[in-house]
């Protein structure tokens, strides 16, 4: 196993944990202001499209990324609508979202379906990406890769350093003592699941125009989910998010794990592939089984309907 | 106390109306408020005293109406605008984030600044300067119930308020700390503070307020000065008649012991929960037990292990007529003869969006109900109907849903239908809270009228009070510890609320986190 | 002046019956829009996609045969919807139930006894209990959120079955398909009404919305999950076992599921492929919100929900529109619900500003 192995190891690691990355921090954020949204599987099905569409059309692969989180915001918007000025309760809205946009994603990919979409050269940066197995590894991605970086000091730093982060966490804590403060909960609340939506937009954009530059149907293939589950597992901490999401990532690349080790294991595929899957399921339970620390570090309004009464 | 009457009010109201679907909560409200003065607003609960404060809170818009601050017409269209105006509030329920620490929740309170450190050290002047002693840096779920008051009271302070609104400030109190707040008031008031002191409490009013606005069903029945009023003319204004007295009579012979609780000792896995430690108590038929205690000093976890809703490891550590209930569950305790009255109405005693048939079901399903896991809804409509007419519950009839309901009639249909099951052991917690007059009296001549019949009956209640009137004996929960017990005859509030602070004779040192005022 | 949600005293008994009809105007018109949007008449497109189903007594019969499956699983996921136990997985659940009545269908291929039918169903439904009891696992003994772990089996099923078509269970014959051999005519669920291809399975359905309603409205243990789902604090202070409200819901989604995976397999489809659910899992969901968790609901909505499923491949025939139009169709009409929904508890205002 030579470094240039590690080294494309790590790389795939880092890629495949990008979108995940990405969308659970924008889930973070919102599940931060009390609100379960269980869309993202639809909404990053729906930014990928829209991603994949305009990045074919106008051959430019930042416009797609807008696209997508165009999207996304939209889609979110339905969502908002539903669970927040319709008072809809908040599980069904979000499961509501996701049938509805895989469902419209598979739509509006049809045409899509076996058009070819240019690759896109990764960006390296100048000095850092001459380390030794490091570099090539994490200095020479995809500009949404330095991205979810800079998203995850960003949502910390908002969170945790900011009033507006403040205000966020004390409106998931109990927006029926901010609302008697007189914030306004269902706007701040909307600004999260928009934010929310934007970062779902922007992961699935990141699968169909970088990842695999392509749209087949379902290609979200369920990480919008683990996206979710990995909200859980950070126990709704930005940080951990991160080592969450690169684990996940590696479960993704197992396949290429055991054909580059040379080991000669004769697994059939689907075993592999259903590994990300089943390590969500075990790594759920290995979290949620302290009740403790869940209900110490989730928002004590998660998924309550709020009504103002006045 | 003197105030300037012909200097301009601070606060003026007039004609103030707001109606919801169900209930006119205001009708055309008329209030002045002094510099300087204490000012009560008297009513019972359901008159209309917390949507008052909400409306000149700006939390709600009145329908109808106009205020004058200092003399000039205002709109307050939410509170960060009240709050511009010198207007602070304590709410009942305090606004307060648990995860938060003190000086993050008053940040979220005061407009713009961020800079925590300074704010700490304003907090710490702040609380100094009237008598306030808390800690900026803790987390709020850590403190005690009169700490956290004492934190929204200062958070109103670091604005400067000309008008302090306070809302049923003392029932979370000892006795000891109300008399540490009047001070704290009374300091502002001299300092031209403006205050309106709700509540329902007679006694303090009287002690406390220089005018009293009475209300009932949301109109005001008479203005006075507390000084010259006894408690027998506020309460003829605050519900129409005379408060009704209820007769507390004998307790009975010695009867068996019904219930037994035996060093429990349970530790929570709520991280914001209270550890019970070697609890030993006897409630005996024909007998009513109270337990008082400011809350958040283990009621809600003794509770628990008593109606089963919380499994204990030692069997033997709860007995319900002799037999060891610890591992049994609330429908297996049931079946010896408990009852159980919880202090939440909605969402525990009953289920809101379910009809009070269905909701016989929840606990009197032995009465015939069941016929091979399938449900006899006849008797269950019989049982509620009579329920309904026993128990004076005022509703649209047996199909009406729980929360359609008012406090007072729900909380008559639950104790009713416990009590329609005949029990051995009845337990009640806060059985008149948010309870009007009316309702409260008659659950507690019915709890009376048991406990002579035979029933052995344990309350656990904040209120003094009340406790006072019906229990024959009374021990008091301090950090999760039980008090010796008391004859109530031989005690007085005084007693009692100097043990509600943990300091009875041979109490544990205090040590470790203090969950008590 | 401006428009505000008022809480209702009491809900609208009203509006609890004609939100889903409001619910399926506004899908209709959203449909309207929607075919003028991609350059269709509307007209046209609304014909085709919702009259040309059913317009002759064939189309009727395979709307009944769509809506069996939808109907067997909405039953099963309306039982623990109503105690608050989200059931995401049924599509794994439907798969691994048609596994093991398709493996006892091929293991005894040859046989002809009148027993080997009925076998299949219960191990699809024992399969399909199975793979639900997972997840009831996970979130009784662990905490574990059941929405995500019985979702990810989902996954898992899927690939579980790919995984034997393609290799373990292929047909020999089948020219490298990735599907198992037919199924014998004994292992074939009776057609119903000659002609069509209506099978025994609606008699299960019905027979399961009959028990389902008698479960949810006169046992008392419908009576208790009913309570758990509302209000979880008065469940435990009644002492009613939140655990097994817990089993109870995902078994009975799960054996429900089971059934309607076998179903499909022994019937219409008459073998196991990687196609045997077009997302029924899912769309059960949708028509058990429809219906209001209640059987009669859930009758008449599964049939709706079928309908959509037909319109999509009309569509697609006759329109040149993917079939996948049908998930647009049926993700629009669950949120329709939730927001027609708003009008039960509250009313709109026109609310004034004061002067």
């Amino acid at each position: 196993m030579g470094t240039a192995f590690i080294s494309s190891i790590l790389f795939a690691t880092v890629v495949a944990g990008t979108p995940l990355i990405i969308v659970a921090l924008g889930e973070l954020v919102t599940e931060k202001a009390g609100v379960l949204n269980l869309g993202a599987e639809g909404t990053m099905s729906v930014g990928a499209v829209a991603a994949f569409a305009v990045a074919h059309s106008t051959g430019n692969p930042f416009l797609g990324i807008l696209a997508g989180m165009g999207a996304g915001i939209l889609m979110s918007l339905l969502f908002g609508i539903s669970a927040l000025t319709l008072m809809a309760n908040q599980v069904a809205s979000g499961l509501a979202l996701s049938i509805f946009g895989v469902g419209l994603s598979a739509f509006i990919g049809k045409p899509y379906e076996s058009v070819a979409l240019a690759s896109v050269t990764p960006i390296s940066i100048p000095l850092l990406s001459q380390i030794p197995v490091l570099g090539p590894a994490l200095f020479q991605q995809q500009g949404l890769v330095y991205f979810s970086w800079v998203l995850l000091v960003a949502v910390a730093w908002f969170l945790y350093r900011t009033k507006a982060g403040l205000v966020l966490r004390a409106v998931g804590e109990s927006p029926v003592s901010a609302h008697s403060i007189g914030y306004g909960v269902v706007r701040i609340r909307y600004q999260a699941v928009l934010f929310g939506g934007a970062m779902a937009g922007i992961g699935g954009a990141f699968m169909s125009v970088f990842y695999t530059p392509m749209w087949v149907e379902g290609m979200v293939a369920g990480r919008g989910w683990i996206a979710l589950s990995l909200v859980v597992f950070a126990t709704w901490r930005p940080a951990r998010v991160m080592i969450g999401a690169y684990l996940f990532g590696g479960c993704m690349i197992a396949q290429m794990f055991v054909q580059g080790s040379g080991a000669r294991i004769n697994i059939p595929a689907q075993f592999l592939s259903a590994i990300p899957y089943a390590a969500t399921v075990l790594v759920l339970v290995l979290i949620s089984r302290n009740r403790s620390t869940i209900r110490l570090n989730s928002p004590a309004s998660l998924g309550q309907t709020f009504l103002p009464d006045a | 106390m003197p105030t300037d009457t012909s200097a301009t009010p601070r606060l003026a109201i007039k004609g103030i109306r707001k109606v919801y679907p169900s209930v006119i909560a205001n009708d055309g409200i008329d209030l002045t408020v002094m510099p300087g003065e204490i000012h009560a607003v008297l009513g019972e609960n359901g008159a209309g005293k917390s949507t008052l404060m909400k409306v000149i809170y700006g939390v709600i818009r009145p329908d109808e109406g106009e205020l004058l601050w200092e003399g000039k017409p205002v709109i307050i269209p939410n509170p960060a605008q009240a709050r511009e105006l010198g207007i602070g509030m304590v709410f009942q329920h305090f606004s307060l984030f648990e995860t938060l620490s003190v000086v993050q929740n008053v940040a979220l309170a005061i407009p713009g600044e961020f800079d925590l450190p300074a704010l700490s050290k304003r907090i710490e002047e702040v609380s100094n300067r009237y008598g306030l002693p808390v800690d900026p840096r803790r987390l709020v779920h850590a403190l005690s119930v009169g700490e956290r008051q004492r934190v929204e009271i200062i958070r109103c302070l670091l604005q400067n308020p000309r008008l302090l609104i306070l809302d049923e400030p003392t029932s979370v109190l000892t006795p000891q700390a109300v008399r540490k707040l009047f001070e704290t008031l009374r300091q502002l008031a001299s300092e031209g503070v403006s205050i309106l002191y709700i509540s329902h409490k007679l006694d303090e009013i009287q002690e406390l307020c220089h005018t009293a606005t009475v209300l009932r069903n949301g109109k005001v029945t008479g203005i006075c000065t507390p000084a010259q009023e006894t408690p027998k003319t506020m309460a003829r204004m605050m519900i129409g008649e005379d408060l009704p007295v209820c007769h507390h009579g004998e307790p009975g012979n010695e009867g068996e012991v019904r219930l037994r609780i035996e060093a429990l000792s349970q530790a929570t896995d709520d991280p914001f929960g209270t550890h019970l430690r070697n609890i030993n108590l006897e409630v005996r038929a024909g007998e009513i037990v109270g337990i008082a205690g400011v809350s958040g000093n283990g009621q809600q976890e003794l509770l628990r292990a008593i109606s089963g809703e919380e499994p204990l490891a030692d069997h033997r550590a709860v007995q319900m007529c002799g037999v060891p209930v610890g591992h049994f569950n609330p429908g297996r305790r049931r079946a010896l003869g408990m009852c159980f009255v919880p202090e939440e109405r909605l969402g525990r005693g009953a289920v809101p969006r379910l009809s009070l048939t269905e909701n016989i079901l929840l606990t009197a399903y032995r009465k015939g109900m069941l016929f091979s896991g399938l449900i006899r809804w006849g008797v269950a409509k019989k049982f509620a109907e009579d329920c309904i007419t026993r128990f004076d519950v005022k509703c649209g009839g047996a199909g009406s849903e729980a929360k359609s309901l008012s406090g007072g009639n729900l909380q008559k249909f639950i104790v009713g239908r416990e009590i329609m099951q005949e029990p051995r052991l009845l337990v009640l917690a806060q059985p008149t809270w948010g309870v009007d007059v009316g309702a409260s009296s008659f659950i507690r001549r019915t709890l009376l009228d048991l406990r002579n019949s035979g029933t052995a009956i344990l309350v656990i209640s904040e209120e003094l009070e009340e406790l006072f009137e019906i229990c024959d004996r009374l021990v008091v929960i301090a950090k999760g510890t039980l008090s010796p017990s008391k004859v109530t005859s031989e005690t007085g509030v005084e007693e009692i609320g100097i043990w509600m602070s943990g300091m009875w004779p041979d109490a544990e040192k205090p040590g470790g986190t203090s969950h008590v005022a | 002046m401006w428009l505000k949600f008022e809480q209702r005293p009491e809900p609208s008994r009203t509006m609890t019956y004609l939100s889903p009809l409001l619910a399926v105007g506004l899908m209709f018109l959203s449909g309207l829009i929607l075919f003028l949007v991609l350059g269709k008449s509307p007209v046209e497109g609304f014909k085709v996609f919702f009259l040309n189903p059913i317009k002759d007594s064939y189309g009727i019969a395979e709307l009944f045969l769509k809506a069996t499956p939808l109907m067997l699983c909405a039953v099963g996921l309306s039982v623990g919807f109503k105690a608050n136990v989200w059931n995401i997985g049924a599509e794994g659940q439907l798969l691994i139930g048609a596994l093991m009545g398709g493996w006892l269908a091929l293991r005894f291929e040859t046989s002809t006894s009148p027993f080997l039918l009925p076998g299949m169903i219960v191990a699809g439904a024992l399969g399909g209990m199975a793979w639900a009891a997972i997840p009831a696992f996970l979130r009784t003994r662990f905490n574990a959120n059941e929405i995500l772990t019985s979702l990810m089996l989902v996954y898992i099923a899927e690939l579980v079955v790919s995984w034997l078509v393609h290799g373990p269970w292929k047909d020999p014959d089948g020219f490298n398909f990735p599907q198992t051999k037919l199924l014998s005519a004994t292992a074939t669920l009776p057609i119903l009404l000659a002609g069509t291809r209506v099978n025994a399975a609606l008699l299960i359905a019905i027979g399961a919305l009959v028990a389902g309603w008698i479960f949810m409205n006169k046992s008392f243990m419908g009576y208790q999950m009913k309570v758990a789902g509302q209000a979880e604090h008065a469940g435990r202070y009644a002492g009613f076992s939140a655990k097994r409200s817990v089993w109870i819901g995902m078994l009975a989604g799960g054996a429900m599921a089971g059934i309607a995976g076998i179903s499909e397999v022994s019937g219409p489809i008459g073998q196991i492929t990687e196609h045997i659910s077009p997302g029924y899992g899912f769309a059960a969901m949708i028509v058990a919100f429809v219906g209001r968790l209640t059987p009669i609901g859930i009758f008449f909505s599964s049939l709706l929900m079928a309908l959509l499923y037909m319109g999509g491949e009309q569509a697609q025939q006759y329109l040149n529109l993917p079939s996948s139009i049908s998930k647009v169709f049926q993700g629009m009409l669950l949120f329709f619900l939730l927001g027609s929904d708003v009008f039960i508890n509250f009313r709109l205002r026109l609310v004034r500003r004061r002067k």
